[in-house]
């Protein structure tokens, strides 16, 4: 089967092996097939696309052009903690765009990079449709919600003690 | 699966889930019927889920167990609607509803209201149900429900949604099996014409007429498609639905394949929704596992199924050929219309798109008549909408009126008003493609045509409020670089006019505006409206144009005076220091990062206006309120 030279463990290859086969033979699949690579592999790197476009039988430019078009596809890795901050109108209006302005100030990046330790990436994100909370983001699956920059704050002091657990 | 074990599932749990539809006392007659003395049903939409709803439910169990309290049952339901006071938690029969629930507050509630004799703590339930005297409101009489009428959500928030048998205790599948045995296609398409329901995806095309234009369509093979890429930002009505009362959608969708000739059903969902994919999931699996999809559906020979299918985050995929292409796998790029999907859709084949909450008024109808459905909202505009509520109001979260209720029900009534005092000064209706209605539309009844007619639009139902502090100007330019990040590219009038209005924006943002832009802005939007490939680009200027309409002194004094009246815009923003406030603590000149503010310990500070970035800093620094912004 393949190597990418990424890092990656054999249980991903087998895994990755397992969506190609699954999915072969349905029309319209490479969407599901991207999604559950990235899945996979946290991101899809350029020889991860160029042996789905080989096993699927279609062009590796038709398959970049699909990787590129959707804001979900990622082609580089991200942090351990994925921070996504809620752009949507409720958020927005509630000052979003204070909290962004924090964290990007915290951790010295900007929205869409990542940390050089690999601990943290941030990006933005339109409506995660908890507007109850506003305004929202989310790091991994949680949500945080009722933000202002100093809530923030805490919130990523724990996360930089290593808090993985922490439920704020 | 028969009919006759959909009516026996039905009858078996009829009670139980009645308990929850019925007023106090009756519910207690219903409630002697049951296993359960008590039911306690706590919201496991996104809104509660992301405010801690799952570790309430967690407690719960404990501290009903450590009670050795075993005739309570516990149920997870989807969206009560009111978000903003999550998690929620409703005990039957009786209908406390307790707000803002927090695990530590839960062995109280246990041991004082849930144990046998027990009375409710009425200090944890929500104010608006508890009179002074202490005895108690149903919820159906308070502000927010008052005026609601809930026909897409009948179920939402009353049955355990990854349960069908509670789903079939509700009429689930007995529209189909209506359909199936009494009725043919053309009966359908008569009723669904007769009964007035419109798209409730944005346009509001008649639905009647697009299933018959698939109908008509000679083709063995055909589809049937829901919109469900609920992406316009403060839209969660969909979302809802999906969360709450699944079946309703795979029920109609199965109406729509017996009505078209469609043997396949496709679901394209919002990834970003995880809880909503995992409730479609179980109940599509459940609906095969009764024989509810499948082969020979309800022992009529009806054969259905419904694949789900994920979108990836692009905005126009909601845009039904993009949503078509992007099914097929591909960049998700809207097709020029004609051909329309009716006659070639998905994989070129006759296919109908409708959205999640038009698909959730359809067994309603069946089974009511359209009579009963017609009564209901405008002339022209039947039904209830959803609406997602956001935004500056108390009440944030999920309502659902007749057609026909004004912005004035909603905001001060059902929304109970602005928070802090402020002033109302708009709604924001239809999202990127909609527009803001100003205070003076405020008592218009909300339909199709009178939105558009406001200029603004019904779109998918995400209804953000706006108070004195959001600047219109501002707000365009929110939705602008929405839609510049979000067009696909593929036509020029959207791509390029898009980010040209931005510039535009942009500009006046900064006090770099004249008035002649804003003839420009009109002219390209004109330009956009009628060049446009699709939906996205053709009301893109939408926000723009409403804005300039009812606030065009905002855009005037931020190109003439240069100044931004609801101080948003901070390139026009002034900061000054109160000489008599400021204590000389020298804490904003620390934090100045360009050195604007000067002064010695102990003595006023000052900004030098011709430095000063209007970063704000020092105004969030200063602890004495000396430093304001004009």
């Amino acid at each position: 089967m393949y190597t990418f030279n990424i890092g990656e463990t054999p249980e991903q290859l087998a895994q990755f092996k397992e969506v190609i086969e699954k999915y072969k033979e349905v029309p319209g699949c490479l969407m599901p097939v991207l999604q559950e690579t990235q899945g996979i592999f946290g991101y899809l790197p350029l020889e991860v696309q160029k042996a789905i476009a080989e096993e699927l039988g279609i062009s590796l430019s038709e398959v970049y052009g699909v990787a590129t078009f959707y804001s979900q596809f990622r082609l580089k890795p991200t942090g351990k903690y994925r921070i996504s901050v809620c752009l949507g109108t409720a958020c927005y209006v509630k000052g979003a765009d204070k909290v962004l302005k924090r964290i990007e100030e915290r951790l010295g990046i900007q929205n869409g990079e990542c940390t050089e330790d690999r601990l943290f990436s941030l990006d933005s994100c339109r409506c995660v449709g908890a507007c109850g909370l506003a305004p929202v983001m989310m790091i991994n699956d949680e949500v945080y919600g009722k933000l202002d920059p100093d809530k923030v704050d805490k919130i990523l002091d724990e996360y930089m003690k290593g808090g993985e657990e922490n439920d704020a | 699966m028969t009919l006759e074990r959909l009516n026996g599932i039905k009858a078996k749990h009829y009670d139980l889930v009645m308990v929850r539809k019925l007023v106090a006392e009756e519910g207690a007659k219903l409630a002697e019927n049951t296993a359960y003395r008590k039911q306690v049903l706590v919201c496991g939409g996104t809104g509660c889920t992301s405010s801690g709803s799952k570790k309430v439910i967690a407690a719960l169990e404990e501290s009903l167990k450590e009670n050795g309290i075993e005739d309570v049952l516990v149920v997870r339901t989807g969206c009560f609607g009111l978000c903003s006071l999550g998690p929620i938690m409703i005990v039957y029969p009786e209908g406390s509803f307790y707000s803002q629930v927090t695990p530590a507050e839960v062995p109280e509630i246990v041991s004082t209201h849930l144990v046998p004799g027990g009375h409710p703590v009425n200090k944890y339930l929500y104010a608006e149900t508890v009179h002074t005297d202490g005895s108690s409101i149903p919820l159906s009489e308070t502000p927010f429900y008052k005026k609601q009428m809930r026909i897409a959500l009948r179920n939402c928030g009353v049955i355990d949604p990854e349960n069908i048998e509670e789903a079939i205790a509700c009429d689930a599948y007995q529209a189909l099996a209506k359909v199936l045995t009494t009725m043919k296609p053309q009966d359908v398409i008569d009723e669904l014409l007769a009964a007035g329901l419109r798209g409730r995806g944005g346009a509001g095309f008649p639905t009647g007429r697009k299933w018959a234009f698939a109908m008509a369509q000679d083709n063995d093979t055909k589809y049937v498609c829901c919109n469900a890429d609920e992406g316009d930002p403060g839209a969660f009505m969909d979302r809802s639905v999906l969360e709450g009362d699944p079946h309703a959608l795979i029920e109609a969708m199965a109406i729509a394949g017996y009505t078209i000739g469609s043997k396949q059903g496709y679901v394209y969902v919002r990834a970003e929704y995880p809880i909503a994919v995992e409730r479609l999931r179980i109940a599509i699996d459940q609906a095969k596992e009764y024989g509810l999809l499948g082969k020979d559906i309800l022992g009529t020979g009806f054969e259905f199924d419904i694949d789900i299918r994920l979108g990836a985050g692009a905005f126009v995929c909601g845009e039904e050929t993009a949503l078509m292409t992007s099914i097929e796998g591909h960049r998700g790029e809207p097709r020029p219309r004609p051909p329309f999907p009716a006659i070639k859709g998905l994989f070129g084949k006759p296919t109908i798109l409708n959205n999640v909450e038009t698909y959730a008024n359809i067994a309603p109808i069946i089974l009511n008549g359209s009579k009963w459905y017609s009564s209901i909202g405008t002339d022209k505009s039947k039904g209830t909408k959803v609406f997602a509520l956001g935004g500056k109001i108390n009440n944030v979260g999920l309502v659902e009126v007749p057609m026909g209720t004004t912005i004035r029900e909603i905001v001060e009534e059902i929304g109970g008003g602005v928070p802090n005092g402020k002033k109302f000064k708009a709604a924001q209706t239809g999202g990127p493609s909609g527009g803001c209605i100003s205070a003076e539309y405020m008592d218009v009844p909300i339909d199709y045509d009178n939105l558009i007619e406001i200029g603004s639009m019904m779109g998918s139902g995400g209804m953000i409020i706006l108070d004195e502090d959001t600047c219109m100007v501002d707000i365009s330019k929110f939705y602008l670089e929405f839609t510049v990040d979000e067009s696909c590219g593929k036509c020029t009038p959207c791509r390029i006019g898009t980010k040209k209005l931005l510039d535009y924006l942009t500009r006046i943002t900064e006090g770099k505006g004249t008035v002649e832009d804003l003839d420009k802005i009109k002219e390209l939007s004109n330009h956009m409206k009628s060049s446009s490939l699709c939906a996205l680009g053709q009301t893109a200027a939408n926000p723009i144009l409403s804005t300039m309409n009812a606030f065009y002194d905002e855009y005037l004094a931020h190109i003439k005076e240069k100044k931004c009246p609801a101080h948003v815009c901070s390139a026009l923003l002034v900061f000054e220091i109160d000489p008599d406030k400021c204590k000389g603590c020298t804490l904003c000149m620390h934090n100045c990062p360009v050195g604007a503010i000067r002064g010695s310990v102990k003595k006023p500070h000052v900004i030098d206006p011709a430095k000063c970035i209007h970063c704000g800093l020092c105004m969030e620094n200063c602890h004495f309120s000396a430093i304001s912004k004009k």
